[in-house]
């Protein structure tokens, strides 16, 4: 064990050695300035200017300085979302550093030991929902495992007229305050029609019990969404021949979005995901968590614009950017899918625990049973109406329903049963997280050390969110020895997903490919489900481990994350 | 749910409330246990009632607190046309967090009316029982020595995503006499009230409803002496906000 570990550290130090003279020197400023995208105008915070920041780009083997200067009027601080790199330089403030006063300049420098697409943001206050993000490429020092002719980063952002200081006051103050798809006396009606009225009446006293409502599936809405920070109508664009295979470098640099993407009429073969290669696996769609990164390879043939489709899971809208054979050219945007219901399957056992009464008794699971079949029909169909499937008559419909419903997989990211699931709008593949299988076996594969388990909690009224039960400035942090491989046992307790990001180490997420689960840093954890990750420690230091979603994170569902040296006594015992 | 004291809270609390602002906020550290302070103006109505009469009527709350405890001070009152305030009432309680929906409340209550002033203890709860019920209940000890309870019960039943039909009810009773202030042991007063109001945002909906109240047992009797009418409805015209 000492032997190995005294190797392990010899390669560390190996690898710290610059083999070339391959350095760079960057220089970022933040700054305030009013912008105006989607017609909504704010002083927003950029990088450079821009929203988002300037893609840098890293080659493998290169040491970078990063020179960052505040012109804020408040702190500020950048992180390298995704890179493995000193603890002092990952940009955390409180954690790493102390943060980037007023009118200071910090200089970042760090070798560069990895490839891919990655990306960075502030880590202070709501200044990442404030436009202080950018993409991040890394170049490898060899050449890529796969071929394409050209590529572009299409780097995904929520963007809204309010400051995210407001937006975390107004979700404290009312925790359904941008639900505007809530259930009225007019949906009770339709229900009452559709499912009938004891049905419609104990689904709603079952969510009602529960002081819960369906509808919740996101907390903030309002937003536009971007694609490199052009909204819609300002339609960013790709140049493409017609036979070039584009890698497109999905970033999603959203505070509170998950989006569903696709780009009609091309198959996307998924060869990377955040940041680590993949056995390329072809889909016709994918859901991208907050903090995700995704690489695709597609290859359109036809002389004609394709719209690359980033639409919202809670189906307010679309990131829409295109694919074309020349500028000024624009693809068709769909409607907007069915708005999905959460089902009580997305509710945890623990949730329906905490509540007062036991409201949830085998009649009303019953009536939630109908309800939850409702939903599913319900997408598929919407799903299918939007497609090819508009001409057909009924009886082909329902054929085409029932094959399908037979051989999708069954999405094991999601419950059984639960509201969430994604279906891709032509029918076709939806990438679900088993798909994600790692280029090349993880040489240290092995069972882990020990298993620690944290429950995603939180306060879905009160608007707080939490660890164990815990919020961030309650709890003690987490204590890893460098050198051990630690299992996280990730239980979901809510209602919402959580993509859950370590900084400074990968978790392999274990999706039973045994030494093929990719490396990721952002995980996310689906409502009332249970998802595992090892995590190999391999870097000593204190970082930051918390959801990914702005509030979330802002609001307690946080910890440290403490990696010490194997102890003396330990080693000589 | 473990509900965690941070016994540093109150000092910042009454500091907050001496400055009465936020300061930058940094670290989540800091974020996930900041102070928050809403303004909240549940009602702030004019009645029309039977005779005519015009009422100014108010109730409304400022908490500064964080997620887990806090003061609230809450006040209601009504003010016929010119005047002067028929009643008034304020009171400053101590919330603190005891399950994910309640927030258990201790205090004073101190009335302000015509005819003797009355200080209360308050012990109650406050928070949104299951089926998405408003519920603010408590206990008053009078510095008389009187004992009385209040429930008072909201629910918003959603016509659309803005328009908002809300019924309320507000129930009294009291546990022994207090004739100088006209308050009878038994069920004393209740009230009902029906509003119709359209959120022009989350934070601003104009209203339009009725009112309905009346006295009862000896409380009813009080009010009869004195020729006033035990019951009375009215029309309402007003606006709720927070922020």
């Amino acid at each position: 064990m000492r032997l190995s570990n005294m190797t392990r550290w010899l390669l560390a130090l190996a690898a710290l050695v610059p083999l070339g003279a391959l350095a760079g020197t960057y220089d970022l400023v933040i700054d305030r300035q009013p912008i105006t995208i989607d017609g909504k105008a704010k002083t927003a915070m950029t990088i450079n200017g821009g929203i988002p920041g300037p893609t840098l780009r890293f080659k493998e083997g290169e040491e970078v300085t990063l020179n960052v200067t505040n012109r804020l009027d408040v702190d500020t601080s950048i992180h390298w979302h995704g890179l493995l790199l000193p603890y002092t330089q990952d940009g955390v403030p409180g954690i790493s550093f102390p943060g980037i006063k007023p009118g200071e300049t910090f200089t970042y420098r760090f070798p560069i030991k990895q490839t891919g697409t990655y990306w960075y943001h502030s880590h202070s206050g709501f200044q990442e929902q404030e436009g202080v993000y950018g993409p991040i490429v890394i170049e490898p020092a060899n050449r890529e495992p796969f071929k394409f002719d050209r590529e572009y980063v299409v780097m995904l952002s929520d963007w809204s007229a309010e400051t995210g200081e407001r937006i975390f006051s107004n979700l404290k103050g009312q925790s359904d305050y941008y639900n505007y798809n809530q259930q009225t006396v007019g949906s009770f009606i339709k229900d009452a029609k559709d499912k009938g009225f004891s049905a419609t009446l104990k689904d709603r006293l079952a969510w009602g019990g529960m002081r819960m409502m369906p509808t919740d599936i996101t907390d903030v809405s309002g937003y536009s969404f971007l694609v490199n920070g052009k909204s819609t109508d300002d339609n960013w664009t790709g140049l493409f021949r017609p036979g070039e295979r584009v890698r497109l470098r999905f970033v999603n640099g959203s505070a509170m979005s998950y989006f569903d993407i696709r780009i009609p009429g091309l198959k996307m073969t998924v060869v990377q995901a955040d940041g680590n290669n993949v056995q390329p696996v072809s889909v016709d769609e994918f859901r991208i968590a907050v903090a995700e990164t995704y690489d695709v390879i597609v290859q359109p043939k036809e002389d004609r614009a394709y719209s690359i489709l980033a639409e919202s899971i809670d189906r307010s809208g679309f990131a829409r950017g295109t694919l074309a054979p020349r500028e000024g050219l624009a693809g068709e945007i769909p409607e907007l899918r069915e708005r999905p219901l959460l089902t009580m399957s997305d509710m945890s056992m623990a949730s329906m625990g905490g509540m007062d009464h036991g409201s949830m008794g085998h009649g009303d699971m019953a009536g939630m049973d109908h309800s939850r079949m409702q939903g599913m029909d319900h997408s598929n169909m919407a799903g299918m109406d939007h497609s090819q499937m508009a001409g057909m008559d009924h009886s082909n419909m329902a054929g085409m329903d029932h094959s399908q419903m037979s051989a999708a997989v069954p999405n094991n990211d999601y419950a059984p049963g639960s509201g969430l699931v994604p279906s891709a709008a032509n029918g076709g593949r939806f990438l679900v997280y088993g798909d994600l299988k790692a280029m090349t076996p993880y040489a240290d594969y092995r069972e882990p050390d020990r298993e620690i388990e944290l429950r995603l909690t939180g306060n879905m009224e009160r608007y707080f969110w939490s660890i164990n039960g815990l919020k961030y400035s309650e709890a003690e942090p987490i204590r890893l020895t460098q050198g051990e491989r630690v299992r996280i046992k990730f239980i979901n307790d809510t209602m919402m997903s959580h993509p859950m990001h370590l900084h400074g180490m990968w978790m392999q997420l274990d999706k039973g490919n045994g030494q093929f689960n990719p490396l990721k840093h952002v995980v996310n954890v689906a409502p009332n489900t249970t998802l595992t990750v090892d995590v190999p420690v391999d870097a000593l230091g204190e970082w930051a481990f918390h959801c990914h979603l702005m509030y979330h994170m802002a609001s307690g569902m946080f910890r440290k994350v403490i990696v010490e040296p194997p102890a003396v006594q330990s080693a000589a015992r | 749910m473990t509900v965690r004291m941070n016994y540093r809270a109150p000092a910042r609390i009454a500091l907050t409330l001496l400055v009465f602002g936020f300061s930058s906020i940094a670290t989540a550290a800091e974020t996930d246990d900041a102070i928050m302070t809403r303004f909240l103006l549940d009602r702030f109505e004019m009645r029309n009632q039977d005779g005519g009469e015009e009422v100014l009527f108010w109730e409304g709350q400022i908490n500064v607190r964080t997620d887990y405890q806090g003061l609230a001070f809450k006040t209601s009152g009504e003010r016929p046309e010119g005047g002067p305030t028929e009643s008034a009432e304020y009171q400053l309680l101590y919330q603190r967090l005891i399950s994910d929906f309640f927030d258990a409340q201790f205090g004073i209550r101190y009335d302000n009316q015509p005819g003797p002033s009355r200080t209360y203890a308050v012990a109650g709860v406050q928070g949104l029982a299951p089926y998405f019920f408003e519920v603010d209940a408590n206990l008053f000890l009078s510095d008389e020595g009187d004992t009385s309870v209040r429930l008072e019960a909201e629910y918003d039943l959603l016509l659309t995503q803005r328009l908002i039909l809300q019924p309320a009810a507000e129930l009294n009773v009291a546990f022994s006499d207090d004739e100088a202030i006209g308050v009878g042991s038994g069920l004393s007063s209740a009230e009902l009230g029906m509003r119709l109001r359209y959120e022009l945002t989350r934070k601003f909906a104009p209203y339009l409803g009725v009112q309905w109240e009346r006295k009862f047992g000896n409380t009813a009797d009080y009010a009869r002496d004195e020729g006033e009418d035990i019951e009375s409805t009215a029309f309402v015209l007003g606006i709720s906000a927070w922020f």
